[in-house]
């Protein structure tokens, strides 16, 4: 296992030593120790390789990941898996703003809570929150799931696109064009498998889903105001 | 003039300044439909432009260089503040982000071509990188915008430069919206998105607010890409002095203004007409911010926004600026509102130089469009030559004007080259008014 004291070798040396380990690298696990809120920490990896950050980071920790998995164990600031495009990004605490924001795959696990904007313009990465999500959370999602297994904070899914939201708690209020709609057995199927992956032991058929409407997906000037 | 049953004469019938036919007609338009109008290009208005700027040329206390025999230098280096590697570019005219969605895969080949040919570099748009681009460019700028749609990390790499589009002249504060009549398989696939229906590019990004955010933005695209690319920021001539310097402290390489004349795929023409500057009056503001800074020609200056010849570049650059870029110039170039489609656009209901609607993929010229019909019009390897040779003509002409103006670069072109024709422009730019030292809001005069 490779230790990376970030405190003491810096963000650059990180990132440029984790960018340089190939699909076939035997340097398959990483410890990251003092994080200390640092930005942009195990940012563009692209290698099956694990990542442990040992506290919590600022912003875009793990930002447009691929193949790689990050487990952080501590919480994380905004923008956490940003354009993530495949692997596993873990937090075991909270996430701030816009976790998941436009990610395209992958999955991300927050075993806290998430603020506002999680997964905002998702295009098909895997969100799973164990606890509350807040407000404005997968705005113009297009694709993927989010899944919360607490409850969900204003305005979920306004300008829904293609995106499936499954919510076991409350919803404050649904988005435009946002709807619940009926949780047919393949939808069970499919949250009892992001349940599944995202360590979470909830039951699928205590969700709600909720999806786009459709009725946005045209120009009417009657939306327009 | 007819005379009354009298005899007597009457008044000749007066068009209303206000209420003028165009204005009555799209009254007609709004009250018929209900809905705004949506349209491509830039403003159409007549605004204050380089046209009312004019070079003083050579004198007895300037001389000139010869035309044809002293070397007149257009190279440019972007992106030299941070970057490991800056784009070096043969010509100062550099190629404005134009998204494959909004202009056919033939005609984005083009734009490379040419764009290559001539030693510059061209930009991608909402939308994502495509292979004809990134295979015909040879300096290829990638664009980071609010949609995202088909970023991703590769691609990122594969770029020579990231461009983070923060707002655009044609409609600084606005998004956009791809209308579904463009959504081809290819488009829809690249954006994610369903085949057919209408796409919305966000007005802010997902993920930061603010130059504080910003900033750390910027280092996270550095990180990924090793720090070697320059990273642009392009604004919306809104507010020019404080964009420019929130831009350079967020950590920007080059700073890439585009004035009202600018052009977008799609918006609603009360924006394109009524929001923003024009180019002439923000070009000054974003250099002061510069030079306040100390970082003029450290950080460079890019500017769009109605740039059609040699002249255009040559006063843009004389006012400050590092290099230009050309959008709705480049599409015209390839052949975009050619009078030889007239029957076909009037069979649009419009006419050869009028033809907007670019949001309904219906050119007759085949660039515009997702149609695979009127793609087939169109030739990229013709497309490109054309683009080459007006990318050589501007140039030139820009060149000629700098050694007359006794300048071994395009880069030594200064404001005392030039004078202003109208009040207007004098104020603008900051250049005096010809015959006078004057402009208006001259340090140390009183008006």
């Amino acid at each position: 296992m490779q230790t990376f004291d970030l405190e003491a070798q810096g963000l650059r040396e990180l990132n440029s030593s984790l960018h340089a380990q190939a699909s076939d690298t035997n340097q398959t696990h990483w410890e990251i120790v003092n994080p200390k809120g640092s930005h942009a920490i195990a940012v563009g990896l692209d290698a099956p390789i694990e990542v442990n950050v040992r506290g919590s980071t600022g912003y875009y920790c793990a930002g447009m990941n691929k193949q790689a998995t990050v487990h952080v164990h501590g919480s994380v600031g905004p923008g956490t898996a940003e354009n993530m495009m495949s692997g596993m990004v873990v937090v075991e605490g909270d996430a701030s703003q816009y976790a998941g924001a436009t990610g395209h795959g992958g999955t991300l696990v927050i075993k806290g809570n998430a603020s506002s904007r999680c997964g905002i313009s998702m295009k098909g990465i895997d969100i799973i929150v164990h606890g509350n999500i807040g407000h404005m959370s997968a705005f113009m999602a297009q694709s993927g799931n989010l899944v919360v297994c607490g409850d969900a904070g204003e305005a979920l899914g306004d300008s829904l696109y293609e995106a499936r939201l499954f919510v076991r708690g409350s919803v404050k209020s649904l988005g435009a064009d946002c709807i619940e709609k009926e949780m047919r057995p393949e939808h069970i199927a499919i949250l009892e498998e992001l349940l599944e992956r995202g360590g979470c032991d909830a039951k699928a058929s205590e969700f709600k889903r909720y999806g786009s409407a459709r009725k946005l997906y045209n120009f009417n000037i009657d939306n327009a105001y | 003039m007819k005379d009354d049953h009298n005899g007597a004469p009457r008044t000749v019938p007066i068009q209303s300044a206000t209420f003028s036919n165009p204005v009555n007609a799209e009254i007609r338009r709004a009250a018929a439909t209900g809905i705004y109008d949506i349209r491509g290009g830039g403003a159409k208005r007549k605004v204050p432009h380089f046209d009312d700027l004019l070079f003083l040329g050579a004198s007895i206390s300037r001389y000139p260089l010869e035309g044809y025999r002293e070397k007149c230098e257009t190279s440019v280096t972007l992106g030299s503040r941070f970057a490991k590697n800056p784009i070096q570019l043969d010509i100062p005219v550099t190629i404005a982000g134009m998204s494959f969605g909004a202009l056919s895969g033939p005609a984005k080949e083009a734009l490379g071509r040419g764009a290559t040919m001539a030693g510059t570099s061209t930009t991608t748009g909402d939308g994502g990188m495509t292979e004809e681009e990134r295979g015909h460019s040879n300096k290829l700028v990638y664009q980071y915008l609010p949609s995202r749609y088909g970023m991703n990390p590769d691609d990122l790499r594969r770029a020579d430069a990231i461009e983070i589009v923060v707002g655009q002249g044609a409609k600084p504060g606005g998004g956009g919206m791809l209308l579904g009549q463009k959504i081809s398989d290819r488009v829809a696939e690249m954006r994610n998105l369903p085949k057919g229906i209408d796409q919305r590019s966000a007005c802010r990004h997902p993920d930061w607010t603010g130059p504080d955010d910003l900033e750390i933005k910027i280092l996270e695209l550095r990180e990924i890409t090793n720090w070697e690319k320059p990273i642009y920021i392009k604004v919306g001539g809104a507010r020019p002095y404080f964009d420019t310097t929130l831009a350079v402290k967020a950590g920007a390489d080059v700073v890439v203004l585009d004035g009202m004349q600018g052009g977008t795929a799609a918006t609603q023409d009360v924006f394109i007409e009524h929001v923003g500057q024009p180019i002439l009056a923000c070009i000054r503001e974003a250099v002061r911010a510069l030079q306040d800074l100390d970082m003029h020609r450290e950080v460079q200056l890019v500017v769009s926004g109605g740039i059609r010849t040699g002249a255009d570049v040559a006063k843009a650059m004389a006012l400050g600026a590092d290099a230009v870029a050309i959008g709705t110039a480049a599409l015209i170039a390839l052949g975009d509102n050619d009078p030889k489609w007239e029957a076909e656009y009037n069979a649009l209901g419009t006419t050869a130089g009028a033809y907007d609607d670019w949001q309904e993929g219906r050119d007759p010229a085949g660039i515009t469009t997702q149609d695979p019909e009127l793609m087939a019009r169109f030739d990229p390897v013709e497309g490109g030559r054309r683009l080459n040779n007006y990318l050589k003509v501007l140039t030139l002409e820009a060149q000629t004007i700098a050694r007359a103006c006794g300048k071994n670069h395009l880069h030594n072109l200064e404001p005392e080259d030039l004078c202003a024709l109208t009040l207007e422009a004098a104020a603008m730019a900051k250049i005096p008014l010809a015959g006078t030292d004057w402009y208006p809001g001259k340090p140390g005069t009183s008006y």
